[in-house]
Formats: C-alpha cells, sequence, structure tokens
C-alpha cells in the first residue's frame, strides 16, 4: 500500500488547529472509510473527520449488515432485473451493474486484507455479510495503515471555497472546544443520512450535515421524498434492525392477530399502531433458527433480555421507528459516474449521496446500501485524488472563503430565538408521526412545512454561538432544512410511489415516472428531473 | 442509555470518551470518566464492547433514563453481556469469523 505524505500543518493562528491536505474526508462510517483508503492508494494525502469516531459512528458500525453480493454473469444480471422490477420505474441498471462490480472487487479485497468473514455450509468464506463493529473497527485500522490523518470528534460545521470549488471545511473539535480548518484540494461528504431525530442506532451522528453544507456549495439533492422508511422496533429500545422480525407475528392490546399475510406488513403494522399498542413476538423461529438468531444478531436481544422477556414465548411492545434518509434513499444528487456534485472539488458517497439510481422507490436498506456505501466511497475517493492532484500543492496556500449560512452567518440582525433543542423537537413533532411521514396527504404536508419553514426563519435570525453551541445549532439547522425539502418533494410528488405514500394520491402516476430535485435554503425550490436527462452515466 | 460506569471495574483507560460516537463521557483526572451527556446516547452499546474491564452499562430503553443500580447489573451478571455474545475480550474484536448469519440470511429467502 502507498504510504500517503505527511500532511501540511502550519500557521497556527491563535488556538485554530491549520491543516492543508489533498483530500478531505468528512464522516466515519464505511462509505468515509472506503473513500479515505481509496484516496490515499492513488498517492494523495488524506486527512479524514468525523464528529464521532472513525469506528463506531454511523448506521453500520452498531448493526450486522448484509451486503448486495453478486457474480458477474448471468445471476448478476437476473438479480439486477428481480431488483430492479421493485424500484418503482426509478432506478438505473447500470449503476446497479457498477454497485455490484466494486463491492464484488472490494469485499475480495476486505478478505485478502484478513477481515475474518465466516465459512458458510460448503466451508467458503461467506462475503455477503458484515457485523459492523468488527467491520469498522477493521477499517478504521486499515484507514490508519494507509497513512490517513484521522480526525476524530471533529465535526465539520461548513465547507470552504476558493472561486467556484470546494476548498475545505472548517469546524469544531468538541472534546478541545478548539475550531480547526482544513484547505482542501478536494472534498469527500460521506456524512450518511438524516434521522430526524429519531432514536435508532447510529441517528445521533445522522443529522444531514453534508446536505447542509451541499447545498450552501451550490449542489442540490435528490429523491428527498424517498424518506418515510420505518423499521420494526422492541419499544423503548432503539435497536431498528428488521431480520428476526421475519420470524414474527404481531398482535393488538387484545390479544387479536394482525393479518399481515399478503400484504405489507410495514403498513398493517403503522395503521394498528395509530390505533393503540402493537405487539410482536419472534414465534415463527424454529427452535435452531432461535440459536441462529441469538448468536448472529446479539444485539437486537439485548433490550428484550435486559428488560427479563422471552422474544420467543411472549409478546413484547414494538413501534415502528422512522429511518428517514438513512434507509430512505434521498440525498445529495450526483451529476456523474466518480460521485462529482456539480460544484467543482465536491464529491458525495453513501448515504449522504442519492441512492435512487440504485434503489429506486424503495429502502436499499441492508444489502443494496452497504454495497454502495463500499462502491461510491471507493468511486468518490478516486475522483477525489484526481481532482486534487490537478491543482497539486495550490491548495495549502490558496485563499478561501466560508461558506456556512444558517448558525454561522446570519443575513439579519441578532435575535433571541428557538434553542437547537426545541429546533429538533420541531423536526421530531413533523417528521416522526405515522399520520404525517409514513402517511402522507397534501394538507397536513402544507401545515408542516409551515412550522418547519417557520423554525428555519426563526433560525436565520439568530446570532451566531460558539464552537459547540454552532454545532449543536448546525445539527439542528440540517435537520430542519432535510425536513423541508422532504416534504416539500413529497408535496409535489402527488401520486404514491415505493415508500412514498399519499392518502390523497394513493395510486402511482405514470407521468410521475421522474426525479424530484429539491434545491436553496431560505426558499426551497423543487424541479422535475426526467430520467435519462442529465443524470450520469447517460 | 449508558446507566453505570462502575467505578469498581474501571481502570479509567478513557477509551469509552473516545470510542463513543455520541460523546457522552467527559474524563475525570485520575478517577473513571463520567457521564455528562446522557440525553446524546443513542443506545447503540458500542460502548460497552469496547470497555476493555466491561464496566459500562447500557439500559436498553432509548428514551429516557432507567433507574438500575450497579448491585443489581452485577448480580444479574450483565456487565460485558453483549461483548461476550459477539465474542469480543477486553475491548478487542472477535467472534466474527463464528457469525451465523448467513444461515438466517439464506432461511429468509
Amino acid at each position: 500500500m502507498t504510504a500517503a505524505r505527511p500532511v501540511a500543518r502550519h500557521r497556527h493562528r491563535g488556538e485554530t488547529l491549520d491543516l492543508a491536505t489533498d483530500v478531505l474526508v468528512i464522516g466515519g462510517g464505511p462509505a468515509a472509510a472506503w473513500a479515505a483508503v481509496e484516496a490515499a492508494a492513488a498517492g494523495a494525502r488524506i486527512v479524514l473527520v468525523d464528529k464521532g469516531y472513525l469506528g463506531t459512528s454511523g448506521a453500520t458500525a452498531p448493526s450486522n449488515t448484509g451486503t448486495w453480493f453478486v457474480p458477474p454473469g448471468d445471476r448478476r444480471r437476473a438479480a439486477i432485473d428481480r431488483r430492479l422490477a421493485l424500484t418503482h420505474g426509478l432506478a438505473d441498471p447500470r449503476w446497479a451493474h457498477r454497485t455490484l462490480d466494486t463491492a464484488w472487487e472490494k469485499l475480495h479485497a476486505l478478505a485478502e486484507w484478513g477481515y475474518p468473514f465466516p465459512n458458510d455450509e460448503t466451508g467458503k468464506p461467506y462475503l455477503a455479510n458484515l457485523r459492523g463493529p468488527d467491520y469498522m473497527h477493521f477499517m478504521r485500522r486499515r484507514v490508519r495503515r494507509a497513512g490517513v490523518k484521522i480526525l476524530d470528534h471533529h465535526p465539520a460545521l461548513e465547507l470552504l471555497s476558493h472561486g467556484d470549488a470546494v476548498a475545505g471545511a472548517a469546524g469544531v473539535d468538541r472534546q478541545r472546544n478548539r475550531p480547526w480548518r482544513i484547505r482542501a484540494g478536494a472534498v469527500v461528504l460521506a456524512t450518511g443520512g438524516c434521522a430526524f431525530g429519531e432514536r435508532i442506532l447510529g441517528a445521533t451522528g445522522l443529522t444531514g450535515d453534508g446536505y447542509l453544507m451541499a447545498a450552501e456549495a451550490g449542489a442540490v439533492m435528490s429523491g428527498m421524498e424517498l424518506s418515510a422508511q420505518y423499521a420494526f422496533t422492541p419499544k423503548p429500545s432503539a435497536l431498528n434492525k428488521g431480520l428476526p422480525f421475519r420470524w414474527a407475528s404481531f398482535s393488538r392490546e387484545d390479544g387479536s392477530p394482525i393479518d399481515t399475510a399478503g400484504k405489507d406488513r410495514h403498513v398493517e403494522v403503522a395503521k394498528a399502531l395509530q390505533e393503540g399498542s402493537v405487539f410482536a413476538q419472534y414465534d415463527k423461529a424454529s427452535p435452531e433458527l432461535r440459536n441462529w438468531l441469538r448468536q448472529g444478531q446479539p444485539n437486537c436481544f439485548l433490550p428484550l433480555d435486559r428488560s427479563g422477556v422471552d422474544p420467543f414465548a411472549e409478546r413484547w411492545p414494538v413501534t415502528l421507528r422512522c429511518e428517514g434518509t438513512v434507509r430512505g434513499v434521498g440525498g445529495i444528487r450526483l451529476a456523474g459516474e466518480d460521485c462529482s456534485t456539480g460544484v467543482p472539488g465536491l464529491y458525495a458517497a453513501g448515504d449522504a449521496a442519492s441512492r435512487e439510481l440504485l434503489t429506486g422507490a424503495i429502502t436499499g436498506g441492508g444489502g443494496p446500501n452497504s454495497s454502495w456505501a463500499i462502491a461510491s466511497g471507493t468511486w468518490a475517493g478516486r475522483a477525489a485524488a484526481v481532482f486534487a492532484a490537478r491543482i497539486a500543492g495550490q491548495a495549502d496556500n490558496r485563499p478561501v472563503t466560508r461558506l456556512g449560512g444558517a448558525a454561522l452567518q446570519p443575513e439579519l440582525a441578532s435575535e433571541e430565538g428557538l434553542s437547537a433543542a426545541e429546533i429538533v423537537e420541531t423536526v421530531r413533532g413533523e417528521m416522526l408521526p405515522l399520520q404525517r411521514n409514513f402517511f402522507r396527504r397534501a394538507d397536513a404536508l402544507q401545515i408542516s412545512l409551515g412550522r418547519l419553514d417557520a423554525a428555519w426563519s426563526d433560525l436565520r435570525r439568530q446570532a451566531p454561538g460558539d464552537g459547540l453551541a454552532a454545532a449543536k445549532m448546525r445539527e439542528a439547522a440540517a435537520m430542519i432544512a432535510t425536513s423541508r425539502w422532504a416534504y416539500a418533494s413529497a408535496l409535489a410528488r402527488s401520486e404514491s410511489r415505493g415508500m412514498h405514500r399519499r392518502l390523497d394520491a394513493p395510486a402511482a402516476d405514470p407521468g410521475f415516472v421522474c426525479a424530484l430535485e429539491a434545491a436553496g435554503l431560505d426558499r426551497v425550490h423543487i424541479t422535475r428531473r426526467e430520467l435519462g436527462q442529465g443524470t450520469p452515466a447517460q | 442509555m449508558i446507566e453505570i460506569v462502575s467505578a469498581g471495574r474501571c481502570i479509567a483507560c478513557d477509551i469509552c470518551v473516545k470510542a463513543c460516537p455520541a460523546n457522552v463521557f467527559d474524563p475525570m483526572p485520575d478517577a473513571p470518566p463520567v457521564i455528562a451527556r446522557q440525553e446524546d446516547c443513542q443506545t447503540c452499546f458500542l460502548c460497552e464492547i469496547y470497555c476493555p474491564t466491561d464496566a459500562l452499562y447500557v439500559a436498553p430503553g432509548a428514551e429516557g433514563p432507567t433507574a438500575v443500580s450497579e448491585a443489581e447489573i452485577e448480580a444479574a451478571g450483565l456487565f460485558g453481556s453483549y461483548a461476550r455474545a459477539l465474542g469480543w475480550r477486553r475491548g478487542k474484536p472477535g467472534g466474527a469469523d463464528k457469525d451465523p448469519t448467513f444461515r438466517l440470511r439464506a432461511a429468509s429467502r
């Protein structure tokens, strides 16, 4: 492996940590790790900043995830055809091919590097599953060995520009309350999706920060209406992991079963939850399966075991938790196969990018998103290294402009207003309830948008706080911005398609086989984009 | 949410301060870290497996604090129970090579 050149560290102005690098990767999940590894392999100097810890941040580390992993040839073509039939016309088979191709290559590389894959019943390594804590612990070591400088607990608050190009980022070291500024030849946003403040695994960091920073740099979002994915979760835990629920039955408070045969189980349970409590029980698992479930998905059993519940023999309260764009679809619109965003020097990977081209109007949760993180991280890291090489060392000294708006540079007179915690509560109130987000209707969306717009305006009138306060307020701003793009897009898509369920327009409209792009911050604009026009790979 | 840093088990290595993605803990001089921002905890249980001495306990409720005592968690044998289930030991990974999840994926098709 190529050892990267050391990162330039110069000009300590006051207490600010001031660095310069070729590629800056923002994020701490698998897409960030793969981007850093790939960019380092190209010989670039890399800094990776994450607001949490590379190894535990994001939705993957606390999970056990499948990968979309299919050998090349007829089997792969058949798998893509099967998948494409489910995506409601919005996916592009070429992106599925590319994703499977790169994931195939990189998962084999992971095995060569020594990641401890289990052997299947034929004695061969089974590469189609990654145990989150082990995988991300392993990737951290791999990133370090590649010579990447890792800065944990360094949330990025805003991007920096030079001319029309993104030229770095600035933020705060939240454990030392010290500002940092990093000039870079190119930036990869691998900041994950937005969970709208829901209590799910990984959500603490998944506040949509990358969307906000990208929009301030001029990028647009796509597929934000596809943000209504919900997961079965034992109440009151945060364990939004679906696999054991394949062997669950559901019932109401009075014990009457919820009939899910041949229906969308999430929809049936969502309806029942609007009327009262719902209970689940893993009573469909054979004794053999029960052992495998306990061994293979131990975190899924922690909430139940620690509450003294036998999940196979008793029923226990279950709920649906919102997964926003984490296991939804929307994100930064990609402008090219290299994960460019249309803004020079800015790349997006993983859940920070829209996954419409891969998963269409359904969740890519589990396998597809996991393979997408590997593939898109790899593409973005590679392209960012090439872009940075073109401007060589100039990135180290060029003048930069701050791009951050909300909570950093208010346009209007300073005022007191809502706290970050109050803004997050507003987001939760509009984005989490089943009757607002899972089941949508135009009138309710308009009411929610009114409240979200008001919270945004309030925030924009406020004076910026200092480092740590600004970091919290920026998270709140990113969540509000994401919510507004999501509901404005949901209002514009006056039909139902995949996870976007409009009670007032329950059928799919063939006129809506298109993408919806969301742009703007103080004013949100929705633009229709025909598939195949200006989309990548055309 | 994170509820207990066991003073009896903790060796004040401060690994949890670094590894917690939500920055829940604050280090203390020559003493166990304190739970400084409990409301930020995402109830992911990862601090438990990174702890080399099984000194941390995360209660299953994600929506607010739970009243639990160290004595009852100790008596129930719950310190380190997630790490043991995974096969992690002393804060280091292990057991992924024995993960039978591929059997679940085959059975769920």
